[in-house]
């Protein structure tokens, strides 16, 4: 068995300096920067920084405007809003997370054989892709919540659905690409397996592409999980997740602006700070991607 | 031409025919009888013998797929529980309030983001140049559900500029208009940002181009040059773009006209998830998707029209 | 400048041209001191290595350079107008009507998704013909240069085209409003050897039938050497040599100029393994010392090349160079 010589990468991988320099000079993407630092501890030591039990009744001091007490008042069960609300970004990073990875994973495996297998699966791999890319992603999530009922999981389940067309196709057009590559025909010439090449070459090289499509993506789950949150279709109560906090909000619109302004504003500064950062390391790492996010 | 329009339709009427037979099989992978399933529990035992006899239950999955496709083709989608009416006709009703939000949406976020990107692509790096940016990426960036909550927070709650319910009053053009401005507002603000962006690169590729230097060489006006020449060509991926705009919009619809209180399909899909109204939700679906399709279709048709190298690739 | 004696008024008179560029590292001189005519129906070959400074060159004819272009000095003088100086309008009548440019890739240089008819009516929008008039003139002047069945390809678009119609396309529309000068930017690189052939010809018949000049951009030293009646050579930005071909191909004198030309494979006579070079590569343009351009790889150069930039000096009737070396032989 030889010794496995360091495979060159197809792609240039940053450094260090290539990476933070630029990421440094440009504005959004440091706000960016700050803004996931600010959601990610917030997600991370939440059970840790909250004031109040998130789940706590306190009828009496039910809708109050924020004070120094409730930084940003109570809601209509008289439950801290801050504390829900830092709550709240645990379960969005958790949805996008778990339904992210998950997702990448098929859509890397499935974006692989499509591209680099035979081409009668290809065409049938695409066919597939086109088709669930043809429902309209509320609509789909609402035939698939009817069937399964909601929960945190049936949202997950359906961001994963979702999501794999998208990155397998990425991944597929990636390996198409480079199937072609005369590195990788002189190793096949070698004799090289198609696991060894679909690991040691096509791997290394899709996976970046992926990763930044991927953390792009995160806007998008966060955004799909409040949606269904707030249509009460998403986490169940009493979990706090920003959709349910914004749900509340809305239906006590009239009574006080709080709720609805607590709720909006983490989704907002979210998707703001992930979307920035997303872009910013897109145009450092591989600016061609633009063509297909 | 013809060969590329017959080929591309051929692929939507396929990818329509497993998107239908998706949903079909969806139905029957969830465990508990399909029946109750599709009509919910509050099914009579006459209504689902007449479902079991329409859908034919006792014959195998294949008969019952391609009987369920013949219904559809003939436009029955089922019959809703509550009301015992057609859904077919339940969902037409509804549907042209929500085309109607959508046409207004992608209007206005066409006509304020092309020129927006023209002008980005122009005179870049320019002020405006770089507000557009930042605008775009913020717009996009934010779900438009809270654009839409906002929205009513500020502009009818606090402000009381504009009305935060409905549709407005049948036959009046104004109070429908005027009920119109936020949803569509909530539906086309990430939108603008997408567009500008996307015109704006198109339009900076397309300028550094060849050609267009060449047109220059031959004295052609710069108006003509930027907006016959070099727009033609980078308003193509907006073109279809556009076709998957639709379905975004969509949507964005839905959330729209459940905070706006407005009817449309979106309003209907909701009661009925919320109810377990099963062939309501399935067929919402079923026509929503379709509509996507036949508008991604057409996009794409368009932009082969535009761009005779397309039709040489299917 | 007019000639008398042969009653010929020059095109295009350059002189004295020098552009530059401002870029991040600083500023690029990209052309410094270039002074050369182009007199009435003739050919004039430019020849010299990428990044030369023809692009610049002919962008500076056409005034088409770009926002981070700075002209130095110099005057271009066109028709008893100097081009630098013209107004975007007074430019727009001289483009693609006075002064016509093909390019060197016609399927990137043409425009893709538009009809030749309609690229080729476009281009007449300063005539005040009808359209059936401008469709009737753009099928004459395709089958001038040898299109054939030219009422039915006008509705045709560029990639049904192979890559010589393409190249002739481009010339009909260069030619069609019977410009004073057309510049030719290596209009056959792209081609074959034999397409070459066929272009070449047909160009050498239109520039009779039209009577106009052609300023040739080429690599190619035997076709400069064949098709051209005078050459300009240029080096790194300068015109280091410039006469009639005759002039140029047989009394060569400056040692580019020479180097250039042992270097053409054309010339190799004997079988050999090594084929001639010049040594070194073309000088950094942001930072030029105060010494002639052509020193670090002149096998020739001698103490006075140091001292400064040569002058253009006229060492025979119409034979000019610009070497410290040929001080002595001046006129």
């Amino acid at each position: 068995m030889p010794t496995e010589k360091r495979v060159p990468k197809l792609t240039a991988a940053p450094g260090f300096r290539t990476l933070f320099i630029p990421l440094f000079r440009d504005p959004l993407a440091l706000i960016g920067l700050i803004l996931v630092a600010l959601i990610v501890f917030s997600a991370v030591l939440a059970p840790h920084i909250v004031p109040y039990d998130p789940n706590k009744l306190n009828v009496h001091y039910r809708l109050q405007a924020p004070s120094g007490d409730h930084l940003l008042g109570t809601d209509q069960l008289g439950r801290d809003v801050f504390s829900r609300t830092i709550m709240g970004s645990r379960i969005a990073l958790k949805v996008a997370l778990i339904s992210i990875s998950i997702a990448s994973a098929l859509g890397l495996l499935l974006g692989l054989l499509a591209g680099y297998g035979p081409k009668w699966l290809d065409n049938l791999l695409i066919v597939f892709f086109d088709t669930v890319r043809s429902f309209p992603t509320v609509m789909f999530a609402l035939a698939v919540v009817t069937l399964l009922g909601p929960s945190l999981e049936t949202v997950i389940l359906i961001v994963i659905v979702t999501s794999i067309p998208v990155y397998a196709r990425m991944v597929r057009t990636q390996a198409q690409s480079m199937k072609n590559n005369e590195f990788i025909l002189a190793e096949r010439a070698m004799g090289a397996g198609t696991p060894r090449i679909l690991w040691f070459h096509m791997l290394p090289n899709v996976v970046g592409p992926l990763l930044i499509i991927a953390s792009m993506d995160i806007p998008v789950v966060v955004t799909i999980e409040a949606g269904l949150s707030f249509l009460g279709l998403g986490v169940r109560p009493p979990t706090p997740s920003w959709g349910t906090i914004l749900n509340d909000g809305y239906s006590f619109i009239r009574n006080t602006p709080w709720l609805v302004i607590a709720g909006g504003a983490p989704l907002i500064l979210t998707t703001l700070g992930f979307t920035f950062l997303g872009e910013a390391l897109r145009d450092i790492f591989d600016p061609k991607l633009r063509k297909v996010m | 031409m013809w060969i590329y329009l017959l080929k591309r339709i051929g692929l939507a009427a396929i990818i329509v025919v497993i998107a239908v037979s998706m949903l079909f099989t969806m139905i029957h992978m969830v465990p508990g009888d399909p029946l109750s399933v599709l009509l919910g529990p509050r099914a009579t035992p006459e209504l689902k013998a007449a479902l079991a006899e329409r859908m034919g239950l006792d014959k195998p999955f294949a008969v019952q797929l391609v009987t369920f496709f013949l219904n559809v083709l003939r436009g029955d989608l089922g019959i809703d529980v509550f009301s015992e009416r057609s859904v077919a006709i339940i969902v037409f009703e509804q549907l042209p309030f929500t085309m109607v939000l959508i046409i207004f949406a992608i209007t206005w976020s066409v006509a304020l983001g092309i020129p927006l990107g023209c002008y980005s692509a122009i005179h870049r790096n320019s002020f405006l140049d770089k507000l557009t940016g930042i605008f775009s990426v913020g717009t996009i960036a934010v779900p438009s559900f809270v654009v839409a909550i906002y929205s009513l927070l500020i502009f009818a709650v606090a402000l009381k500029w504009l009305p935060a319910i409905g549709a407005g009053k049948e036959g009046n053009l104004l109070s429908q208009l005027e009920h119109l401005v936020l949803p569509a507002l909530a539906v086309g603000l990430g939108w603008v940002g997408y567009i500008a962006r996307l015109v704006r690169a198109s339009m900076l590729e397309v300028l550094g181009e060849n050609h267009i230097r060449t047109a220059r060489a031959f004295g052609l006006p710069e108006r003509s040059i930027i907006y016959s020449y070099a727009l033609r060509l980078a308003i193509l991926p907006t073109v279809a773009l556009l076709g998957v705009g639709i379905g975004n919009m969509l949507s964005g619809a839905v959330f729209a006209e459940i905070v706006f209180a407005r009817p449309g399909i979106g309003k209907l899909i909701y009661d009925a998830v919320i109810t377990r109204n099963y062939p309501v939700v399935m067929g919402s679906v079923i026509v929503t998707t379709v509509l996507f399709v036949i508008c991604t279709t057409i996009a794409d048709l368009v932009a082969a029209a535009l761009d005779p190298r397309i039709r040489e690739n299917l | 400048m007019t000639d008398t004696q042969s009653n010929r008024v020059d095109v295009l008179n350059i002189s004295d041209l020098s552009v530059s560029f401002h870029t991040e590292r600083g500023m690029v001189r990209a052309l410094r001191n270039i002074s050369f005519t182009i007199p009435d129906r003739r050919i004039v070959g430019l020849v010299g290595e990428s990044g030369c400074g023809k692009s610049t060159l002919i962008n500076s004819i056409l005034n088409l350079l770009a926002e981070n272009a700075h002209i130095v000095s110099g005057v271009i003088d066109f028709e008893g107008q100097d081009i630098l100086k013209m107004t975007p309008d007074q430019l727009r009548a001289v483009r693609g009507n006075r002064i016509s440019v093909v390019f060197q890739d016609p399927m990137t240089s043409l425009n893709p998704v538009l009809s030749i008819e309609r690229q080729m009516i476009d281009i007449q929008y300063r005539d005040h013909l009808n359209k059936s008039e401008k469709v009737a003139r753009a099928g004459r002047m395709l089958n001038r240069v040898g299109i054939p069945d030219p009422e039915n390809r006008l509705s045709n678009y560029l990639h049904q085209f192979s890559g010589g119609m393409r190249q002739r396309i481009a010339i009909a529309m260069a030619l069609m409003a019977n410009p004073a000068l057309l510049i030719a930017d290596e209009p056959t690189t792209a081609l074959d050897a034999t397409l070459e052939a066929q272009i070449i010809q047909r160009l050498r018949k239109l520039q009779s039938d039209l009577e106009c000049s052609i300023l040739f951009v080429s690599h190619h030293l035997g076709l400069v050497a064949d098709f051209c009646d005078n050459v300009v050579v240029m080096y790194a930005g300068e015109m280091v040599e410039s006469g009639t071909v005759r002039d140029i191909f047989h009394r060569p004198t400056h040692p580019y100029t020479r180097a250039l030309l042992e270097c053409d494979p054309a010339r190799i006579k004997i079988k050999t393994r090594h084929l001639p070079m010049i040594p070194g590569s073309i000088p950094d343009l942001l930072h030029l010392p105060q010494r002639c351009i052509f020193i670090n790889r002149c096998q020739e150069s001698e103490k006075e090349c140091r001292a400064g930039s040569p002058k253009l000096m006229e060492i025979a009737p119409g034979h000019f160079v610009s070497c410290h070396l040929c001080a002595g032989e001046g006129v």
